[in-house]
């Protein structure tokens, strides 16, 4: 029994690498008979393109199509992990507010989450990629509802603080505060243990988190000198501008992605049963700690695998950018595969590329999740 | 999104695809009975679907001009609109016969992506479009503009190299459908939109509100021969497209349209004699009816009639796109 068992699987495994072997070397034959070239060289090569939005990372054309491709990926990411905070959060107050007693406010939710839900994501795209275009002004006639903020079809333009020396130090007491924060909430729980005393961890951590960097940039004289927009020539110079391509890519997929997460978090709450927080309360714990210690850890075991797949399904939605004109890395390898005519090797990297960041995804998750298993539970 | 379909789609085609190249395309496209063409999605005048859907335009006539020779019946052409990026994967992996998609000639597109430029049928070059409230009179003055721009094609090389050259910078907006990215520009999020001058004039008389709010500056910043491409290797087929081509261009200089060729066909001009197929085998030596060229005339048109058909009423000059005889570029080798 045990050696047929074997003998389907080798079989089985020989027929997989036969199939592998039969496209590598097909491939290689066709491409051959066509005359067109392959392998990864290109790389190496001058792009000659220009890339609309290069954070952190300098791009010129005249920089090589594998550094394109990192401004790609970058771009990517930035879209990606900035979106999944916020589809968090928002997903997080859409899903608590559909299950508000609060009828006006339930309502809104379910049709919110219906509506966005059910309209394809594309659709959604284009929709405010066009609401931003057309409607806003262009940047000579930009709409200021504050003093160096611009609104115009160009973006939004908005002042930043220029650099000064006490910003470093500011940054490091809030790293100072965090830190203290945290052995604040240790000593907190060993307290409580011993005694049962409880304290107001999360007020008196607020007030270091955010204090701390407030005080040291008091004192430092509340160094703020502004880079404000302005316009000159054709666009906004200075300060910081959110270009109406990125800011339809966040919003859209922030938008989409938060419906799914909402019914998530409300199935996550609904889940855990009633009698558990009425046990909570009769052992007279008040409602924000039963919702902290009971509701809470058992409603995450629940919703955390599902988040999982809205994450990646987020990550990959922003391959969408080519539409609406956002160089992200499908948009980039697109040109480069279309430049050097090498899409076999253009496809291979924007798959890889996925797929590396799609099972980093999964791994930090299924690592929360196991986190948050409830202790002593049979696994 | 379709980009991606199309270029994955030609990946797999390439991995899968045994013998496709086994067999030529002229006997492929003989046997299945039509001339599968890849054109633009929507380019006024090169090739666009009219209020009835059927394509009309220069590169369209391209493809007419070939089933016209091959079948002697201009219509049985397919069209494939492709974007430009779809479109060198759509004609590697065999998916269009011919890619007749205003397509500039280059080394690298020659070479390497494995294709095969048949012919020039029209000489264009790249130039710059602005709003004329922005007062720009010349593309010196764009430091600092948002530029909108088509990806995957020579413009946007074109362009990165013009401002790297005069040490000027731009902020691209890289569309990929070409109704999106003049969208964009109409919309005012970009100052300028570059393409060929060709595509320029073209969107300017038929998309714009008003033409005359917009202006076309007079640099031409790059040379740009677009003509039909096929696969590399298939000389039978290449053969093919680069005299249907070269008939419509012959026709012209001989005096020959779909109004006369009829009545000229009985014309002593030995010339005459042997594009129409009355003498000699011209048509054999293409492993085609000898009538190839009259059907082509006849039905399609010579090149003169093609161009004062789709890009005249647009405002297109004949321009250094005029026969070799009268100042032009356009000179086809002898029909003998």
């Amino acid at each position: 029994m045990r050696a047929r068992a074997a003998a389907v699987q080798l079989a089985l495994l020989a027929a997989v690498a036969f199939v592998l072997w039969y496209l590598a070397s097909n491939t290689a034959a066709n491409l051959e008979a066509r005359k067109i070239a392959s392998g990864f060289a290109f790389l190496g090569r001058e792009a000659g393109f220009e890339i609309g939005e290069a954070p952190f990372l300098a791009y010129g054309a005249a920089d090589s199509y594998a550094r394109a491709i990192v401004v790609g990926l970058i771009n990517t990411f930035r879209v990606a992990v900035i979106g999944i905070a916020l589809a968090t959060l928002l997903g997080m107050v859409l899903g608590l507010a559909r299950l508000s007693r609060n009828w006006l406010l339930a309502k809104f939710a379910a049709g919110y989450i219906e509506v966005v839900r059910n309209v394809p994501l594309l659709v959604q795209l284009f929709f405010l990629y066009a609401v931003i275009t057309e409607n806003l002004p262009g940047p000579r006639e930009a709409l200021s509802p504050l003093a160096g903020v611009y609104f115009s079809n160009r973006g939004i333009a908005f002042p930043l603080p220029a650099p000064h020396a006490a910003h470093a130090w500011v940054l490091a007491a809030l790293l100072a505060g965090a830190v203290l924060a945290w052995g604040l909430a240790r000593w907190a729980r060993a307290r409580q243990a011993r005694t049962g005393q409880p304290f107001p961890v999360l007020g008196a951590g607020a007030a270091l988190v955010l204090g701390l960097p407030l005080a040291v940039f008091l004192a430092a004289g509340a160094p703020l000198a502004l880079a404000r927009p302005e316009m000159q020539g054709f666009n906004f110079a200075g300060g910081a501008i959110l270009t109406p391509e990125f800011a339809t890519l966040l919003f859209g997929l922030t938008l989409y992605t938060a419906a799914f997460i909402a019914e998530i978090v409300r199935a996550g709450v609904q889940a855990v049963d009633r009698g558990q927080s009425e046990a909570a309360y009769s052992l007279g714990l008040p409602r924000s700690r039963t919702t902290r210690l009971v509701i809470l850890p058992q409603a995450l075991r629940v919703i955390v695998p599902p988040l999982t797949s809205q994450y990646l399904n987020l990550t990959k939605n922003s391959s969408l950018a080519v539409a609406i004109g956002y160089p992200d890395l499908v948009s980039i390898a697109n040109t480069t595969m279309n430049q050097t005519g090498q899409a076999i090797e253009g496809i291979a990297i924007i798959m890889a590329v996925y797929l590396t960041i799609s099972l980093s995804i999964s791994a930090l998750m299924n690592w929360y999740n196991a986190r948050i298993a409830l202790k002593g539970a049979r696994r | 999104m379709k980009a991606v379909h199309s270029i994955a789609a030609g990946a797999a085609a390439a991995l899968f695809s045994g013998a496709l190249c086994a067999q030529s395309t002229l006997d492929a496209v003989k046997s299945k009975g039509y001339v599968q063409c890849g054109v633009n999605t929507g380019l006024a005048g090169f090739s666009q679907p009219d209020s009835r859907g059927a394509w009309k335009g220069l590169d369209v006539d391209t493809c007419r001009a070939v089933a016209a020779a091959v079948f002697g019946d201009h219509a049985k052409v397919r069209y494939t609109p492709l974007t430009a990026q779809q479109r060198f994967t759509a004609l590697q992996s065999g998916e269009v016969d011919i890619l007749s998609r205003n397509t500039t000639w280059t080394i690298t597109r020659d070479t390497s992506l494995g294709l095969n430029f048949a012919a020039v049928t029209y000489y264009d070059g790249q130039g710059f479009m602005v709003p004329k409230k922005l007062n720009v009179k010349s593309a010196k003055q764009l430091n600092g503009a948002t530029i909108c721009v088509q990806p995957g094609t020579t413009t946007e090389l074109n362009l990165a190299d013009y401002f790297r050259a005069n040490r000027m910078s731009f902020k691209p907006v890289v569309i990929e459908k070409l109704e999106e990215v003049t969208n964009a520009y109409f919309a005012g999020r970009c100052d300028v939109f570059t393409t060929d001058v060709s595509g320029l004039v073209s969107t300017r008389g038929s998309r714009a509100a008003n033409p005359a709010d917009h202006l076309i500056l007079p640099e031409v910043i790059s040379k740009e021969p677009l003509g039909p491409v096929v696969r590399h290797g298939d000389d039978r087929w290449f053969d093919v497209v680069k005299w249907a081509v070269f008939a419509m261009l012959e026709a012209e200089e001989l005096g020959l349209s779909s109004k006369n060729i009829d009545q000229n066909a009985s014309s002593t001009n030995p010339a005459v004699q042997r594009f129409v197929g009355a003498t000699g085998d011209i048509g054999k030596m293409l492993a085609l009816d000898n009538r190839w060229a009259y059907n082509i005339v006849k039905q399609v048109g010579n090149y003169g009639e093609s161009f004062e058909a789709n890009l005249t009423p647009l405002g297109f000059d004949r321009g250094i796109n005029n026969l070799w005889t009268k100042g032009g570029l356009m000179y086809a080798p002898p029909v003998r």
